[in-house]
């Protein structure tokens, strides 16, 4: 957990918790297979979310004042993902089934998605650097396929879920160890359209 | 691939198309009308079954410049290679060679002292530039033991950046000649590569792109099929050896084809957001596809006609079914599925009928079903922390092993003669490189080594 992260990862968490304050969803504790899971803030409501986050050391200058409706707004497509407020859900060894803890990461997914109505998302489905390339394509699109089902019985409209799989072809973590592996082994949500 | 090639076939060549490159030295007379039906005069080698020692001393630069004569040093270096690789002929080391006087020219060559190396024949081989940039290659095969017997020789006009597809050629040729033997000199092999460090264009940052490429079968003269800024898998030679067929994310994954001369690019599997196509496979005849698609729901197998009518959809069952190859007769598939709870190879006829689970192992993937006459399919097996390749016999079951546990092995793809497989591994350096060794697990060598390349596909 405390190993070598990848720049993606330190960005993704930075973000991670600035975007939540600003959005003021109150978190659950996060699942332990999260790498890029922080201690989340003590729970914020809405009045303590429209002043700046006064204890968090962001990694970046603090965004400028947003509309509390939208605090993507501003942003690029490509800036929103890089500090994207969706979070992977990470599956087991060769495995598509959604974890506990997956699930309540979806959960989260599914209110931001309900919060920003016009967003349209793809679920890239993705492995760990074990089993052969061409079994994990399928892999990884079974993976996509049951996360998108997840969000759909959530209520989220299909049409607005798009689905496809990398096999192990970009591992969120290039090293050959188990730490890599369970990190590697997700769903990654990309805002395709918003 | 435009290289003109002209052979000049003398005398006996012209009676029969199965010795088209029979030629003789100039000097040399009529052949005597008594010699067999089939006009081969030379067989190197006395003893039946005992393998020919060949040597390929550098050939002659009939022309001064300096790229002739790097010409005539490649010649010999590329022939001697091929005519290596099939391992029907004990070829003579390089390093003795230099103790050798140089022929004085093609056709007279000391003969003695090759004897006293111990070779059955001798390569004797020209080279001449004859205009800017094209070279006439004479190459003939002398038999040491019976001089007078006519040479087995070709010769070849053409560019010289041709060089090597002629040394390929003639490779190909005395292994018809001298061993009844379809050599693979002149084919190709195609595979994904990052070599070039591009990275793909998209909302997720750093992400290197893989593209397709193939190379000669020996890993010299690469070249790119897709500029695609995306990823690309699992290329797949269509039969005639005209067309490339693979996976490419645009942005969703689908099948594409490839005619590389023609400059044309197809989707024949009609892939959408909502119709993902995967891991095309051509039928032996090249009328059709194989493929995974996720159409219905999750993987599963079906089949095109290679124009993208006709859908047919080949198996049911909620596991992931994919990774499909043709048996050589076109009436079977073999393909992998985790039914079983492990992902194992089995065999389906065309028309969905006749299922049958092959392997009983950890994890097995990209079955390849050989060319004939071998019966038998060559896959990745798990064999600890990473895979293996493996051979199972289809007329007894039984299962050999070809590679064993340096790096992990993957994604066997069969020589057009059926008696090598390509295969990628990471063996040494940790990259992924292609390497090729021959089916009975011996003669390995790579033959990339440029970033990381894998998923190969050898051409026909």
């Amino acid at each position: 957990m405390h190993s070598r992260r990848t720049t993606g990862t330190v960005r993704l968490l930075g973000v991670a918790l600035t975007g939540l304050l600003a959005i003021a969803c109150v978190r659950n504790p996060p699942p332990p297979v999260e790498p890029e899971a922080p201690e989340p803030p003590p729970t914020a409501d809405r009045s303590t979310a429209r002043t700046p986050p006064p204890a968090l050391p962001p990694p970046r200058p603090s965004p400028p004042a947003i509309e509390e409706e939208d605090p993507f707004a501003s942003r690029s497509l490509e800036d929103l993902n890089r500090e994207s407020p969706l979070e992977p859900a990470f599956f087991d060894y060769d495995s598509s089934e959604i974890s506990a803890s997956g699930r309540s990461v979806l959960e989260k997914n599914a209110e931001v998605l309900k919060r920003y109505q016009t967003w349209v998302i793809t679920i890239e489905g993705h492995c760990d650097e074990r089993g052969t390339p061409e079994y994990n394509l399928g892999l990884g699109e079974r993976r996509a396929m049951v996360a998108r089902e997840y969000l759909v019985e959530l209520g989220l409209d299909l049409g607005r879920i798009r689905t496809v799989s990398y096999g192990k072809e970009f591992p969120f973590d290039p090293a050959n160890n188990e730490q890599a592996y369970s990190r590697n082994r997700r769903a990654h949500f990309v805002i395709t359209e918003r | 691939m435009t290289t003109r090639i002209l052979h000049l076939c003398l005398s006996l060549a012209l009676t029969t198309s199965s010795v088209l490159l029979l030629a003789q030295p100039p000097d040399s007379t009529p052949p005597d009308e008594s010699s067999d039906e089939q006009g081969v005069q030379l067989v190197i080698g006395d003893q039946i079954g005992a393998q020919p020692r060949l040597a390929v001393p550098p050939c002659l630069a009939l022309s001064d410049d300096a790229e002739t004569h790097e010409a005539a040093q490649t010649f010999a270096e590329v022939l001697w290679d091929d005519l290596n690789f099939e391992r029907e002929f004990l070829m003579v080391a390089r390093d003795t060679y230099d103790s050798i006087p140089a022929a004085r020219s093609v056709t007279d060559l000391p003969l003695q002292p090759w004897r006293e190396l111990g070779a059955d024949g001798v390569v004797s081989c020209a080279v001449e530039r004859t205009r800017e940039d094209q070279i006439r290659v004479t190459a003939m095969l002398f038999s040491i033991q019976s001089p007078e017997q006519q040479p087995f020789g070709a010769e070849y006009m053409g560019a010289l950046r041709g060089l090597r597809t002629y040394a390929h050629q003639y490779s190909d040729e005395v292994h018809r000649a001298q061993r009844g033997l379809k050599g693979v000199a002149r084919s190709k092999i195609a595979f994904i590569s990052d070599r070039d460090s591009e990275s793909m264009s998209g909302l997720v940052e750093n992400r290197a792109t893989k593209e397709v490429y193939f190379a000669d079968y020996d890993g010299a003269n690469v070249r790119r099929v897709t500029i695609s800024r995306t990823l690309n898998n699992n290329p797949a030679w269509s039969p005639d050896g005209r067309s490339i067929a693979y996976t490419a994310w645009r942005p969703y994954m689908d099948v594409f084809v490839s005619h590389i001369y023609q400059g044309r690019l197809e989707s024949p599997a009609g892939g959408s957001l909502d119709v993902q196509n995967w891991l095309p496979a051509w039928s032996p005849d090249g009328s059709q596809l194989a493929f995974t698609s996720s159409r219905d729901g999750n993987s599963e197998l079906y089949i095109i006609d290679a124009d993208g009518q006709n859908v047919r959809r080949l198996t049911n069952n909620p596991g992931i079914d994919t990774s499909p190859t043709w048996s050589p007769q076109g009436h079977q598939l073999a393909f992998v599925s985790d039914r079983s709870g492990s992902l194992q190879v089995y065999v389906i006829g065309v028309d969905g009928t006749g299922l049958r689970r092959m392997t009983f192992e950890s994890h097995c993937d990209r079955p390849t079903w050989s060319p004939a006459p071998y019966n038998e399919i060559a896959y990745s097996s798990q064999t600890g922390p990473g895979h293996d390749i493996k051979i199972i016999d289809l007329a007894t079951n039984e299962v050999r092993q070809l590679t064993f546990g340096l790096g992990t092995n993957e994604s066997p793809s069969y020589a057009p003669n059926g008696r090598h497989v390509a295969f990628s591994s990471t063996r040494g350096s940790g990259n992924k490189q292609i390497w090729v060794i021959g089916r009975d697990g011996r003669g390995l060598r790579r033959v990339t080594g440029t970033g990381n390349n894998e998923m190969p596909s050898w051409s026909p």
